[in-house]
């Protein structure tokens, strides 16, 4: 019970977590052809807008969680238009290292309008599990993140297998100079890919600010464990990322278990090498990940 | 008046021109084919209809309007559908979400359409659900032909549509060049099976370092005795 209630839930809570960021690293590497390091500052950025929302109207974070996720598109359209679309022809280096000057403007953005302090959704209050068949402790915000999670990744799944424009994202993903000459607006792909990432990530920060608190450098660490799971899943490919998410997640709790012994097998400080262990790991056994996705 | 017309066009990828002054034109209901030794612009030629090179001269014309370095979605929505050589399907899209995005540009009914096109390559009928990356060759090409045919275009540039394709595969291509040929659509296709693109052709082009060495009937160019030495293996 222990090994459920510790490790095994709060892996899965991760693991959600994890894959909404890593669909957004997917389909962008996929469609924009670049690793964006500035993914985990669309979640800072969400959750923040998400906590300024929630404190302005009194409503819990995830009522006003759809605002959020609309507004932080917005975001990731203007970043869009005004540092990458003058790059959309230049080498893949310069967009990344693009990306990181974003993710350093954006954080000190953050900072500056927020500050720096520790910030809470709940306000004070500890909230009690419920205690069922005897001992299975469950957080009811923990039910929420995982059934959120589930309810955006069917949307996900809907929006790319049986819409127009989320056709034209997976067509642009195969090769994008096809798409040109079949007549697919590629501009207007890029936006979808943006909006959908961006709600997803805005999502993300979301649910780990429920989980735990808010602070500035949550995107920061989000980063490596995202691009763990969108690697593990096969970059590009956003249900990959949804496996990888749940598998990185699910790792870095397990590994602090106490599998043999009393003691944990790794220490909790240990578990973002947990990630990058796994990262290297598959880039050495299989590049192209678990459900083959690019490979450069 | 001629579909399409190329006139003296120059250009290249890089710094270097791989066009010196080609020209091509393509009438009404005609079927065209352009063939050379290898590197001598072919494929070239028909990218540049799309925008796809530099051009550092000449006019490209689509039913008298200058499409000249237009941008290929635009091209698109004129009505000129083009085929490339290569990575000519979405291959992780099945062969129907092919056709679908065949049909991206049109905002109508496009379903009979779709049936359309499953008449005209039946083994596609069959496959509609299956990732067109696990097609054999014969049957992408198919794919990549009925994809741009789903636009109903008023040209379709194919290149070398039989490349790579075993014999029997082949003369299906090129009988269904025929056939599409058939219900009005002009076609201007890039061939190294010179011989059998020829016999399909009503004009052919002979393209040799950028420029245009010969031109006539298909027929008469099959005939002439140079061009047999040159390509056709004597």
């Amino acid at each position: 019970m222990e090994f459920i209630n510790f490790y095994l839930l709060p892996g899965i809570v991760l693991g959600s977590i994890y894959a909404l960021g890593a669909i957004g690293v997917s389909l962008v590497f996929g469609i924009l052809r670049f690793a964006n390091f500035a993914h985990g500052e669309l979640m800072l950025i969400g959750a923040y807008i998400t906590y300024s929302l929630f404190q302005f109207t009194g409503l819990h974070p995830l009522a006003v969680l759809p605002l959020a996720m609309v507004l932080t598109s917005f975001i990731a359209l203007g970043i869009d238009h005004t540092f990458y679309k003058p790059f959309r022809n230049s080498k893949t280096t310069i967009v990344i290292v693009a990306s990181f000057g974003i993710a350093l403007m954006a954080r000190s953005a953050v900072q500056i309008i927020w500050g720096v302090d520790t910030f809470s959704y709940s306000s004070g209050r500890i909230e009690m599990p419920i205690v069922l068949f005897g001992g299975l402790r469950i957080f009811m915000k923990h039910v929420w993140i995982v059934s959120c999670s589930i309810g955006l990744m069917l949307c996900i799944h809907t929006i790319l297998s049986y819409t127009r424009i989320g056709k034209a994202m997976r067509a642009m993903s195969d090769s994008a100079e096809l798409a040109r000459l079949t007549g697919i607006e590629t501009e207007k792909v890029v936006r979808a890919t943006w909006i959908l990432g961006a709600s997803l990530a805005a999502a993300a920060g979301v649910f780990l600010g429920l989980d735990s608190h808010l602070h500035s450098m949550m995107g920061f660490y989000m980063l490596l464990p995202m691009f763990a799971a969108a690697i593990l899943g096969g970059i590009g490919q956003p249900y990959g990322a949804m496996v990888g998410g749940l598998v990185v997640g699910l790792a870095e709790e397990l590994s602090s278990y106490p599998w043999l012994g009393d003691s944990p097998l790794l220490p909790p400080a240990y578990k973002a090498g947990v990630a990058f262990a796994l990262m290297v790991l598959m880039l050495l056994w299989r590049p192209s990940g678990l459900f083959r996705g690019r490979v450069f | 008046m001629s579909v399409l017309e190329l006139k003296d066009i120059s250009g290249g990828y890089g710094e270097a021109d791989i066009l010196h002054g080609v020209t091509l034109t393509i009438g009404e209901g005609e079927i065209v084919v352009v063939i050379g030794p290898n590197g001598a612009g072919k494929s070239t030629a028909m990218k540049a209809v799309f925008g796809l090179l530099r051009l550092s001269g000449g006019t490209i014309t689509l039913a008298g309007e200058d499409i000249t370095g237009m941008d290929p979605a635009r091209v698109v929505r004129k009505g000129v559908c083009y085929v490339p050589q290569t990575n000519n399907v979405f291959s992780t899209l099945t062969v129907q979400e092919n056709l679908e995005m065949g049909a991206y540009i049109r905002e109508d009914n496009f379903k009979p359409r779709i049936q359309e096109i499953y008449e005209m390559f039946p083994p596609l009928a069959e496959k509609r659900k299956q990732r067109a990356g696990e097609l054999s060759g014969g049957q992408r090409q198919m794919v990549a032909m009925g994809k741009a045919l789903m636009v109903e275009p008023k040209i379709l540039l194919l290149d070398e549509p039989t490349a790579g394709l075993s014999p029997i595969y082949r003369k299906e291509i090129f009988d269904t060049v025929r056939q599409i040929n058939a219900t009005g659509i002009p076609i201007l296709m890039v061939e190294q099976n010179a011989k059998q693109s020829l016999a399909v052709a009503d004009r052919g082009y002979i393209l040799v370092d950028g420029r245009n060495r010969t031109q006539g009937k298909g027929s008469d160019l099959l005939q002439d005795p140079e061009i047999a030495e040159m390509f056709l293996g004597g």
